[in-house]
């Protein structure tokens, strides 16, 4: 077994060949896998969380909570009998597709996270929840899983350590509010996924009603490294205060769209200039979603902020997943709005009314503008949906969440809202 | 009832949880799986086996996107109408293909070959538009020519 000389500066694709196989086990402990777990299982957990934190590892879900204080707030005093650790590889956010990357290019890095981070708050079972679609990745996990337990690195005394995991695989049925991670949990259970109030929080109450840690898929490859290579190096990889790297990514009419693992703090800028090979010639960016469908807007005056979680933040908007919308100038705002809110009507679960109902009516003004039969008040209509439904005064995020891009493109991009109004100019139509 | 193989299959995914109705998801992709559908008769059957009752078991199968409760075609094709592949012309791939198979969103064609349904970003939005048949990812579809569309269809007979 070889240990690399020189630690990654990309740790989360260094293994991953694309158009290739992923590595198999014997393949990837060649290029230092396991090696990060073996170290964790020498540790004490409460060592491996306390990396974990000193580390400055955020959630890659989109939230960004401190993964090493969620893993904190778990009961470490026996008291609990059972502790779960489950992975959010729901990934449906629109925009977002760079957990499919991650288990499509790598599973046993995964496999390895979720395990390192299973020992550290004491989790003897593990789930995978992963989106209904991704055939590939689920066929490439379930291999992995099965070389693990073939070889000792899942199951009873793992590598003799006295540590016992158990690694589930859970593919959903399909629904965007699985990837909260109350509703998460209820869909694991077998229920509809209802996202449930806060507190208790899943780490003193979650699946089943025990200590639960949910956490994102990249949040959980990071892991391995953080263990086999330190804090320090993990800070090192970053452009922000928050360590480590992020798989940010470009969609709409870019040059060439993809995902990109970069320094954390990357600009907006080198991330759509350079990577994303700019606009298609012709056209013009007039804004983007930072983080995802539930992120809002931000302009051509943002591009050279540091994509991280508190300068995206200080902008009015979030960081969200890091994959990135593009709007161009021949694109109709209105229109891409109407499709934004068609969804989260859509896809709300019903259990909140104000959501249930208010999210239909606000993609009925919105197809009303776009259709230039629009009346007068609509707008302020649409401003009241974002306060009414806005943050603290929901269930749970999804109508916040939805109410983001709104809100953002009524500030940036007024005018095109106005002229959907019936007896004005005609809407602004690709 | 449900096939010995259906049970089979069920009872190894039950193991996985503290709870037998935890896996209710599982079972109605299970029976999906091998009958295509889920009927009344497998809602009340996948209760009696899970120690549910139907009225719990149906409140989930029509809570999520993916399991049928009427039957469908012999393949269905999911079209994604989420943000990126609207901005990239998901809504001219929508259009080919219902012009092209002569059924609206949620429809089957009436020799019972395709179900055509909408469903939310696939999460490949850099290869956008996207469209899935089956187990089967389509990518790339901004352009869509006739003779293309046709070709992807050929296969699923």
């Amino acid at each position: 077994m070889t240990l690399r000389t020189a630690p990654p500066d990309r740790p989360l694709t260094d293994r991953i060949r694309p158009e290739h196989e992923p590595y198999n086990l014997r393949e990837y402990e060649k290029h230092g896998g396991y090696q990060g777990l073996r170290k964790a299982l020498k540790m004490a957990p409460q060592e491996v969380t306390a990396l974990v934190k000193n580390a400055g590892l955020r959630g890659r879900g989109g939230a960004g909570f401190h993964t090493g204080v969620k893993w904190g707030l778990v009961p470490m005093d026996g008291s609990a009998k059972q502790k779960y650790i489950v992975a959010n590889g729901d990934e449906m956010e629109p925009g977002t597709f760079k957990d499919r990357l991650l288990l499509e290019g790598d599973p046993h890095q995964f496999v390895e996270g979720i395990a390192a981070a299973g020992y550290a708050i004491g989790a003897t079972v593990g789930y995978v929840f992963l989106r209904a679609e991704y055939f590939l990745a689920a066929e490439r996990l379930r291999k992995a899983i099965a070389e693990c337990y073939a070889h000792k690195l899942l199951g009873e005394d793992i590598q003799g350590s006295g540590f016992t995991f158990n690694l589930y695989l859970h593919t959903s049925a399909g629904r965007y509010i699985c990837g909260e991670e109350t509703a998460l949990i209820s869909s694991l259970e077998g229920k509809r996924a209802v996202p449930r109030a806060k507190p208790p929080f899943p780490a003193q109450s979650g699946l089943f009603g025990k200590p639960t840690v949910v956490n994102n898929i990249e949040t959980l490859c990071n892991v391995p490294h953080i263990v086999l290579y330190g804090a320090e190096w993990f800070r090192s990889i970053s452009k922000s205060v928050d360590g480590g790297t992020k798989i940010y990514g470009a969609s709409g009419k870019v040059k060439r769209p993809g995902a990109w693992e970069l320094p954390m703090g990357t600009t907006a800028r080198e991330i759509l200039e350079e990577h994303a090979g700019g606009m298609r010639d012709g056209l013009k960016l007039r804004g983007f979603l930072p983080g995802g469908a539930s992120t809002d807007f931000l302009t051509a005056d943002h591009l050279d902020l540091a994509m991280d979680f508190d300068t995206i933040a200080k902008a009015g908007s979030r960081m969200g997943t890091g994959q990135m919308i593009v709007l161009d100038d021949h694109t109709s705002v209105v229109g891409m709005l109407r499709n934004l809110e068609k969804f989260f009507a859509t896809e709300s679960c019903g259990w909140f009314t104000p959501c249930r109902d208010g999210l239909p009516w606000t993609e009925r003004i919105l197809r009303d503008l776009e259709a230039g039969k629009g009346r007068p008040g609509d707008l302020e209509l649409l401003q009241q949906q974002t306060r009414l439904l806005g943050p603290g005064r929901t269930f749970c995020a999804h109508a916040p969440g939805a109410m983001e891009p709104l809100q953002s493109a009524l500030k940036y991009f007024r005018a095109d809202f106005e002229r959907g109004i019936a007896g004005t100019a005609p809407a602004k139509v690709a | 009832m449900l096939t010995p193989e259906e049970i089979k299959e069920i009872e190894h995914e039950l193991a996985h949880y503290e709870q037998p109705a935890a896996a209710t998801i599982e079972a109605l992709k299970i029976v999906q799986k091998h009958r295509g559908w889920v009927s009344d008769e497998a809602v009340a059957d996948i209760a009696a086996k899970l120690g549910t009752s139907p009225a719990s078991v149906d409140s989930v199968a029509t809570f999520y996107n993916l399991i049928y409760r009427r039957p469908v075609g012999r393949h269905v094709i999911h079209v994604c109408d989420s943000v990126s592949c609207w901005v990239m012309g998901q809504t001219r791939l929508s259009d080919a293909l219902q012009q092209r198979l002569g059924v609206k969103l949620g429809e089957t064609t009436t020799d019972g070959r395709f179900t055509l349904l909408p469903i939310c970003c696939l999460g490949t939005c850099d290869r956008a538009p996207a469209m899935l048949i089956d187990q089967d990812t389509h990518r790339d579809l901004e352009s869509v020519e006739d003779h293309r569309l046709d070709a992807i269809l050929e296969k699923y007979k």
